[in-house]
């Protein structure tokens, strides 16, 4: 009795720890195995060594993805950022309407990235979205087909992440603007510095921890992008907006190779971790003292 | 009698760090013992130790003539009265106090009955169907103390309850702790960083430091015969004042020379302590170092000191001077013609001296 | 709050107003481009076919039709299968709503116990579980699919609740966690010395407090589950799909006339549980993301 009273609070621990080391670390073991071998169709555990990373490596469809991931991760983050950090300084200059705003500019993440590649493969949709439209008010030579060309379709994965994303970016930034001590500031002004420097000089330093949790908050969010690849383009034309989530999901549940799947997986979770881990170490040393 | 609580040879670990090293303490009924100290000096964690919160790693702790070593909190016939109050955010006043009757079973009747009762005592009548968070600091203090006193236990347990208040209300409740104590003739161990809360509550005083008991005693003897030049700096305010200083063996007693700025040093004679030679500490408490004529006697001897600074304090008067290297402040009465810049004639009243070894602080003597 | 509106007078009164204005404008525009594919979605779901291949892209309904709609919710293919979204909605709501409640179960009593009972290893549990939250969840697929098949319920809606239960908890603990340290460890203190137990004291002092984090748990596990595509599309049949797989079904479905506003409606119906909390309840949303993302 006295021993159960004691333990009551591992025993409840229990299960969830060891659901997450079956789930979690019990399963990436699994799957680090399988990338060592010749797995096809079915899983195979007799290890032969790197074989599925060099194929990886040396596959054509791979490289696109990797290729994708970077341009996408770049700018869906760099722009994501900009008009997030650009719209919280505007809606910190004593907006009337900043309520209605800040709900409009958010409201995306509430969305399913299903949804909203739906809505953007409509509206990219040359023969009668925005090209058409933009035709039918006079402009007969405009072209907006990026979404059928291989080579710009990425970019409108791009459009449609910072239009889902950026508003969350804005919130995160908004919420850090509002933290700064306002006596800095008001020291500041009473010192006859410009506004803008104000935000150059003391504020936007000041959030440096905002950047970087914004930062690792979209980098997560552009490797792991999958939906919105399979909602707006299917990954296609061709492959030309192929992912590694994409190309991990076709070659286990289309192509059956799960060697590769596995391989082409845990690349991204060495990705995810080369940016993760270093910010979560910090994050927990400086919580728990 | 057995003591109420009597704690041996406990010791504290968390992992390789000694937190409480060999306490040993006991309070008889009736009690009020202050567990004092600064911060990180265990005094907290050796509450926690004997609420039974904090699992000992040796030692044994008695409460009421039973041992409690292995007893979890709820059977240590104790009550706890905490720093932040702790009060149940979401429950009523009267279900604070009356909560830990219902987790136990007693009956409604004897619940509203002893709610009532405390209610009285306490005169928190009006506030029993509010919530925590729409009182005011000294009102959820008066709600914990309620909490605590419905239980009617053998001990209460106090970790520092008063450290949220504002001064004025800290006296008042401190007034309030005091009668109550008396009134109930309970057994009290109380934690606190503040030793002017010590002295004024205690019949007992335990000085902590690093998880190390200083000294146990009443606040007289702490305040007058503190055992080491920790103690004789804590307690007090302004503190002891450590003045470096030379013993020289003497006919009868010791010499002791106090080197001065201006070079001419002072000598003073006490007869009462034998065997002090070499480098001591004098340890005087501002209140002993006193005008010039001002207190007679044969061990009130004179010396002139160069004053640095004044400080009027209203009914005191404190004066900073430099004694052997070291500021040295006396406490003098409002009007007195201490000048900065100016010397000035004082008696240093030997009979209320301490002697400490500068090595490693002891009292000598 | 900080007060940075104020501005040295040195600057002329018609160009403070003239960036007043341009800050307006830009702020407009912003709102436009956020809205903008609502709109459209909304504007297309209404017109027939006819009027979307001849009329603009941001033009309003001349004649405003619900069948596509109707067509949407009980009569659009998915694949072999002409049910609308209907039955899938529904997947999604007997998915979610089990899968909500058990996580955010499973969260507070963790986070009771991580915050409020710590023990030797607790803070490495802890960190185990948060690490958890960031793994791409591509990493678990397969084997996930396998366990599934030996269970015995691979292409169920109790095994995506279990997926979804499983990988839920980290933040749910995460959440809970962080909620429970702010409060002080002296409450249980006093809960302890009263007399009460490690649930008694959950039950009647922790749960009370707590409705604020459940409100943000629930609305973030909701949304999470609801919006999920990589669990739905991997682990399910062809019965049991969530809605958001019916809903790319609906849209690439190859065979027939191309029915964009059967698509938008359908798409409108998919995101319509979450907007709604979104509108309802955007305060505990914001909160939800901010605390998803700014971990501690």
């Amino acid at each position: 009795m006295r021993w159960l009273e004691r333990h009551v609070p591992k025993l409840v621990l229990a299960p969830s720890f060891i659901a997450v080391l079956i789930f979690v670390y019990g399963f990436i073991g699994w799957t680090a195995w399988i990338s060592f071998t010749r797995s096809r169709l079915l899983p195979n555990y007799d290890i032969v060594g790197t074989i599925q990373y060099q194929r990886l490596f040396a596959s054509p469809r791979w490289e696109v993805a990797l290729n994708n991931l970077f341009v996408f991760g770049v700018l869906f983050i760099g722009i994501s950022m900009i008009l997030g950090l650009l719209l919280a300084i505007f809606l910190d200059q004593k907006i009337r309407t900043e309520g209605v705003l800040r709900t409009i500019y958010l409201y995306p993440m509430a969305l399913s990235l299903i949804v909203t590649g739906t809505a953007w493969k409509w509206m990219l949709n040359p023969g009668l979205g925005i090209e058409a439209m933009v035709r039918g008010w006079g402009f007969e030579n405009f072209r907006f087909d990026w979404i059928t060309d291989p080579k710009m379709a990425i970019y409108t994965i791009v459009i449609a992440g910072v239009w889902q994303a950026s508003g969350f970016v804005m919130a995160l930034f908004l919420a850090g603007l509002r933290s700064v001590d306002g006596e800095i500031i008001k020291a500041a002004q009473v010192d006859g510095i410009p506004t803008h420097r104000i935000y150059t000089a003391i504020i936007i330093p000041s959030m440096a921890p905002i950047f970087l949790s914004a930062f690792i908050v979209l980098a997560h969010l552009a490797i792991k992008s999958f939906d919105l690849v399979i909602a707006l383009t299917g990954g296609g034309p061709g492959y030309a907006t192929d992912l590694p989530a994409t190309y991990m999901y076709a070659m286990a549940f289309s192509r059956g190779d799960i060697g590769q799947a596995a391989a082409s997986a845990m690349v991204m979770m060495m990705i995810v971790f080369a940016i993760v881990v270093p910010y979560l170490y910090s994050e927990l040393r400086s919580k728990h003292d | 009698m057995s003591p109420i609580l009597e704690i041996q040879g406990l010791f504290k670990n968390y992992g390789a760090t000694e937190i409480l090293k060999d306490i040993n303490v006991s309070i008889n009924k009736g009690e009020f013992l202050v567990l004092v100290g600064p911060s990180g000096c265990g005094k907290s964690t050796l509450l926690n130790c004997i609420a039974g919160l904090e699992p000992i790693s040796g030692g044994s702790i008695r409460i009421g003539g039973q041992d409690m070593t292995e007893v979890s909190p709820k059977d240590r016939n104790i009550a706890m009265v905490f720093q932040s109050y702790a009060l149940y955010p979401t429950m009523s006043v009267a279900r604070n106090i009356t909560f830990g009757m219902q987790v136990r079973g007693v009956d409604k009747a004897t619940q509203a009955a002893k709610l009532a009762e405390v209610a009285r005592q306490l005169q928190i009548q009006p506030l029993l169907n509010r919530r925590p968070g729409q009182l005011s600091g000294g009102q959820r203090q008066r709600v914990a103390m309620g909490r605590a006193l419905v239980r009617d236990p053998a001990l209460f347990l106090f970790d520092e309850p008063l450290s949220n208040l504002d001064a004025k209300l800290r006296v008042e409740m401190r007034t309030e702790i005091k009668r109550l104590h008396q009134d109930l003739g309970a057994s009290m161990v109380y934690v606190t960083h503040d030793q002017i809360e010590a002295m004024t509550l205690a019949t007992k005083i335990v000085v902590m430091k690093g998880g190390v008991i200083q000294q146990i005693g009443t606040p007289h003897e702490i305040y007058t015969r503190p055992a080491n030049t920790f103690v004789a700096d804590f307690m007090g305010s302004p503190a002891m004042n450590l003045i470096p200083a030379r013993a020289v063996p003497a006919q009868e007693g010791s010499m002791i020379e106090i080197g001065c700025e201006s070079g001419e040093s002072i000598r003073l004679h006490d007869p009462r302590v034998t065997g002090l030679s070499g480098d001591i500490l004098l340890g005087l408490r501002p209140e002993d170092i006193v005008e010039a004529g001002q207190r007679h006697g044969p061990l009130v001897q004179n010396g002139s000191v160069m004053i640095e600074v004044v400080e009027p304090a209203g009914a005191d008067t404190f004066v900073v001077a430099r004694l052997g290297g070291k500021e040295v402040t006396s406490r003098l009465s409002a009007d007195t013609r201490a000048m900065p810049g100016k010397t000035l004639d004082v008696g240093f009243d030997l009979s209320r001296a301490s002697y400490f070894s500068p090595h490693d602080g002891a009292r000598m003597g | 709050m900080t007060d940075v509106s104020y501005r040295p007078p040195s600057r002329s009164r018609g160009a403070r107003i003239a960036l007043r204005w341009g800050l307006y404008l830009m702020l407009g525009v912003f709102a436009f481009w956020y809205l903008l594919p609502l709109f459209v979605m909304l504007t297309t779901s209404l017109k027939n076919l006819e009027e979307i291949r001849s009329g603009s892209l941001l033009a309003l309904p001349r004649e405003i039709t619900l069948e596509p709609w109707k067509t949407a919710w009980s009569g659009a293919c998915t694949g072999i299968r002409c049910d609308g979204l209907q039955p899938f909605f529904w997947n999604s709501v007997m998915l979610a709503v089990p899968a909500v409640a058990i996580s955010t179960l499973i969260g507070a009593m963790n986070g009771y116990v991580i915050a409020q009972w710590r023990f030797r290893g607790a803070n490495l549990i802890f960190s185990l579980m948060l690490f958890g939250c960031f793994i791409p969840f591509q990493v678990v697929l397969l084997p996930m699919a396998r366990t599934l098949g030996i269970i015995g319920i691979a292409g169920t809606i109790p095994g995506l609740i279990f997926v979804h239960v499983i990988y839920g908890i980290g933040f749910t603990t995460l959440f809970f966690r962080n909620y429970y340290v702010t409060i002080p460890a002296e409450l249980t203190k006093a809960a302890k010395i009263d007399g009460a137990g490690f649930f008694r004291i959950f039950w009647s002092v922790f749960l009370p407090l707590s409705l604020p984090i459940i409100v943000v748990t629930v609305i973030w596990q909701f949304t999470q589950i609801w919006n999920d595509f990589l669990f739905g599309v991997s682990f399910s049949q062809a019965g049991t799909q969530p809605v958001t797989v019916a809903l790319n079904n609906i849209v690439n479905s190859t065979t027939g006339v191309k029915e964009y506003n059967v698509d938008m409606a359908a798409a409108i119906i998919a995101a319509l549980p979450t907007l709604l909390v979104y509108v309802v309840a955007g305060k505990y949303f914001i909160r939800g993301l901010t605390a998803g993302s700014v971990k501690g």
